[in-house]
């Protein structure tokens, strides 16, 4: 896409003049600035962006960047942003939703989104809390979560976002987190790089209802231990000096296991991270780290080719205008069985 | 077309009800008979009947299925109360239609069918035909054997055999009622091939055959040609019609169709066939579920698309919040509404109008929003080029209410000259100077429609309430409480782009007759006999549902009694009501059935008697 402005379009291009009215503390701010920090290096012109959310705190986002943008229906942003991309491919459409919004109420156009792999970026704010709603257990919420819904605590169990994504057939998923602003400006470029459906999980933090729910992979200090860190080509290790440890994949089961200083983590059998393998399984391998048995990956978890859903729809449609010429009114009106009374 | 060797006699007006088990191919025997008598140059109209299994079990009353033509030499505006003829291939056809037919009227029944098994299965105790000679003329024909014994030399298996006696009664009953068989010879030969074109061509003819030498019939008929409006006719159903319209508005108004829909009967043919043409440009998006449905449609709306969203009565409801946020937003869409009997699940291939408050009330708050609705298969396609214009110059979304009678139900249509069709241009915004996303059209009140990809113009909306023209979030109450009267005003003024009211009789006396959608046909014609022997009755079609034509109130105080007749149990008897303190009574049907004249007529006469 061509860039139409002849200056260079700054951080402040996207800023919109609504003020910002999340809770002080909220994670919804890093990301924000974040993603506001990286659209102007995308080179797209920002009237050609939009931003579409259904209902939560994270949906107030469309308001606060100075794009197009559409605050829709509980759940639904993903259709909505379908019917955008679908009819228009020269737009740049990004989805914010979160944990209740889009695996709760929307779980059903998020599944069908992916899996139609329209090229649009799907940023899901995942706090493991209803907010705006005032503190109820989400789907993602931990079992035994005590919440104002939940006084004894939770009896649902939680549902994964990256293995849901996976599961819809995401040809793009990753996982970043709030606080982290070069990993989630890189996972940014990633997305909007990705032709197809990008599905971001964000690990975000509610500081009034779920304070705390990431400390350990927000704090510097401990991520070293609980999160691991995808790089494409290189192997599933984590730990800090003296202690560090890799990731063996035997028959789709993931294990731990420890590292002296100066091994060859590969040779020790740890697997080599490959976000583009054919096979879904070893995204679901990766899917399957779950804390705190095992670090939490974080980082591009798949990335695949796949035609995309408007490619394929314009494309019928340009078969159509070449193989029948473009359509004729007065022609479709004639056509089949007619006859003249006079 | 056969030579006729017997005498041929002209009648003037004539309705054949196809019947048999939902796997004997009685809706193509009946389109097929439709197609080659509007070729005859009939006027007809159409009803087909068939229930929502797919195949029900063999021989069940369940499974019949019916299709009914009435075809003329008269103007004629509907399938008929009464079918002259029945043809019913087994003994459930004959169970679940004999009520129907004209007292003195023709069975044309395959009694090789008329066995102990088959009586059992349709719920007879006991051979019901020498029962049934005593009131009407019954022909029994061995259909199964004479059309095994037609292709007894080729090598299909007898059930493949059997499956084509459909084509040898559509022969027989070509040749008694004289008509055309080009049509259906051409179709025959693009649809088969082999074996099985030879089979149905030869059993085709051997019907035709059997009616020039059976000595069963005496003689064949004719329909004289109708005196119709001069002009190209072809047949349409409702639902090719409001997917053409769909098409034609996407021509006329310059702007490329996006359609969003989630499989449902009876409205799912309107995305079959828009699916099939994408060289106009057409996108077609078959959705997960309704909701995804609507808000797609809602987001290309948003894009820049002339979009449309097409469902049944269970899908309307499912929309309704998302129609609601177009209401908020204020974005031009069209929702298709193909009505069917509820409430729930109800009866899908059921007709019924009892969407009609649903659509004009059906969500949170005050969310009023325009609401149209067709008369004839016909007026389907013109009502869908009126809604898109609607929704594009008021900016708002748009409800049309059609049903699952005129969805299946043909007639022949004067195809429209496309030059004389309604063009309108539509405008994007494009100046970013003073630019407000909610700043209105003095006239309209419409807001501007400023799409993404527009330098300037980037704006953000949404279901939370929005400032008076700035659009920025408010919960200011006077703020609030003028956005919700600007909204309704809005959609009041529509009422200036309706024209008068045209009274059907004279435009004031006893008693005017108010009907809408697909009862037209049965309202018009009660209400001309009626006029005919003399009653003081007048009729009003209404099309414009949500605003009401301005000068309703007027009309309905012309009139000193005044009668609803609608498919549910008095929707828009209620509404008359509110509006206007009229004392309004209702005529209510709600069988999934079509009205027929006589109802209405047996009413009309004694709403006048009663006031004499």
């Amino acid at each position: 896409m061509a860039a139409a402005t002849t200056t260079p379009l700054k951080t402040k291009d996207f800023v919109s003049d609504l003020d910002v009215r999340w809770c002080p503390g909220c994670g919804d701010y890093s990301i924000l600035k974040n993603i506001q920090k990286v659209m102007p290096e995308l080179g797209v012109p920002k009237e050609n962006v939009v931003f579409v959310s259904g209902i939560g705190c994270s949906s107030r986002f469309p308001y606060y960047m100075d794009t197009f943008g559409f605050h829709t229906i509980h759940g639904r942003a993903p259709a909505f942003a379908t019917g955008i991309r679908a009819s228009r491919p020269d737009l740049s459409v990004w989805v914010v939703t979160g944990d209740g919004d889009g695996l709760s109420i929307g779980g059903n156009h998020l599944v069908h989104t992916i899996r139609r792999n329209l090229n649009m970026q799907i940023l899901l704010f995942n706090n493991r809390v209803y907010g705006l709603t005032k503190g109820q257990y989400s789907p993602t919420s931990r079992e035994g979560m005590r919440s104002k819904s939940s006084p004894q605590g939770s009896i649902d169990y939680p549902i994964d976002p990256i293995a849901l994504a996976l599961a819809a057939g995401a040809t793009f998923v990753a996982r970043t987190i709030d606080v982290d602003a070069p990993h989630l400006q890189e996972t940014l470029h990633r997305a909007h790089a990705h032709q197809g459906t990008a599905f971001i999980e964000i690990l975000q933090n509610c500081v009034v209802y779920n304070d705390n729910e990431w400390l350990e992979l927000e704090d510097r200090k401990t991520r070293i231990s609980s999160a691991l860190s995808l790089e494409h080509g290189e192997p599933l290790v984590f730990g800090p000096k003296g202690d560090r440890k890799g990731i063996r994949i035997h028959d789709g089961v993931p294990s731990i296991i420890s590292l002296r200083d100066g091994d060859d983590p590969v040779s020790h059998g740890v697997a080599t991270h490959n976000e583009s393998h054919r096979s879904a399984s070893y995204a679901f391998a990766l899917a399957s780290l779950s804390r705190p048995e095992f670090p939490l990956p974080i980082g591009v978890i798949r990335a695949v080719e796949k035609p995309t859903y408007e490619a394929m729809l314009h494309a019928q449609v340009d078969d159509a205008i070449e193989a029948r010429g473009p359509g004729d009114l007065k022609e479709l009106l004639h056509s089949g069985d007619t006859w003249p009374l006079s | 077309m056969a030579q006729p060797k017997k005498p041929v006699e002209d009648v003037e007006d004539v309705a054949i009800r196809f019947a048999g088990d939902s796997g004997d191919g009685m809706q193509l025997t009946g389109t097929k008979f439709t197609e080659s008598t509007a070729l005859a140059g009939n006027d007809l109209s159409t009803f087909p009947d068939f229930p929502a299994e797919i195949r029900a079990p063999a021989g069940s009353l369940a499974g019949v299925s019916g299709f009914q033509i009435h075809f003329s030499s008269e103007d004629i505006r509907t399938p008929a109360d009464e079918p002259d003829v029945l043809v019913a291939l087994n003994p459930a056809a004959l169970h679940a239609n004999i009520a129907d037919l004209r007292s003195g009227g023709m069975v044309i029944l395959n009694s090789d069918a008329f066995t102990g098994k088959n009586l059992e299965r349709a719920g007879y105790d006991e051979d019901p035909l020498p029962e049934l000679e005593d009131r009407y003329r019954v022909v029994e024909i061995p259909l199964t054997a004479l059309n095994r014994e037609a292709l007894k030399d080729l090598k299909l298996s007898t059930r493949d055999k059997d499956r084509c006696k459909n084509f040898f009664t559509l022969g027989l009953m070509f040749w008694l009622y004289n008509r055309p068989i080009d049509s259906t010879l051409r179709w025959l030969e693009s649809k088969f091939r082999g074996d099985v074109l030879e089979a149905n061509l030869r059993v085709f003819k051997a019907g035709l055959h059997f009616g020039e030498t059976t000595e069963l019939f005496p003689v064949s008929f004719t329909v004289p040609k109708a005196k119709i409006q001069p002009g190209t006719y072809r047949n349409i159903t409702g639902n090719q019609a409001l997917a053409w319209g769909i098409i034609a508005a996407g021509v006329q108004l310059g702007r490329p169709i996006f359609l969003g829909a989630y499989p449902i009967t009876p409205a799912s043919e309107i995305l079959h066939e828009l699916a099939r043409y994408r060289h106009f440009g057409v996108k077609t998006f078959q959705a997960e579920d309704e909701i995804a449905a609507a808000s797609a449609t809602i987001g290309a709306a948003f894009a820049g698309q002339l979009a449309a969203t097409t469902t049944s009565g269970p899908g309307l409801l499912l929309k309704q919040e998302a129609i609601g946020l177009a209401v908020m937003t204020e974005l031009p869409l069209v929702v298709v509404d193909v009505q069917r009997a509820g409430p729930s699940t109800g009866m899908p291939t059921k007709t019924e109008q009892a969407d009609l408050l649903t659509a004009v009330y059906g969500r949170n708050s005050d969310s009023p929003m325009p609401v149209l609705a067709p008369c004839t298969p016909g007026d389907c396609f013109t009502v869908m080029i009126e809604a898109f214009q609607l929704a594009v110059k008021y900016m708002t979304p748009v409800i049309v209410l059609s049903d699952g009678y005129l969805a299946n139900s043909s007639e022949p249509w004067l195809i429209p000259d496309v030059d004389s069709l309604p063009r309108s241009e539509v405008r994007y915004h494009e100046d970013p100077k003073d630019f407000m996303p909610y700043r209105r059209d003095p006239d309209t009140l419409a807001r501007p429609w400023a799409i993404p990809g527009t330098r300037g113009l980037e704006h953000r909306i949404g279901g939370l309430e929005s400032e008076e023209n700035t659009g920025t979030v408010s919960y200011v109450p006077e703020n609030h409480e003028r956005m919700v009267q600007l909204r309704a005003e809005k959609v009041a003024r529509i009422a200036q782009d309706i024209p008068p009211i045209e009274v059907n009789g004279a435009d004031r006396g006893e008693l005017l007759v108010i009907g809408w959608g697909g009862t037209y046909g049965a309202i018009s014609s009660a209400v001309n006999e009626a006029r005919e022997d003399g009653r003081d009755v007048s009729s009003v079609h209404l099309r414009h549902l949500n605003p009401f034509p301005s000068d309703l109130g007027e009309v309905l105080a012309r009139f000193r009694r005044i009668l609803v007749p609608e498919l549910n149990s008095g929707q828009l008897r209620h509404l008359l009501r509110a509006e206007y303190l009229v004392d309004a009574e209702s005529l209510s049907k709600v069988q999934g059935q079509p009205f027929k004249v006589n109802e209405i007529r047996a009413r009309i006469d004694r709403v006048l008697a009663a006031g004499s």
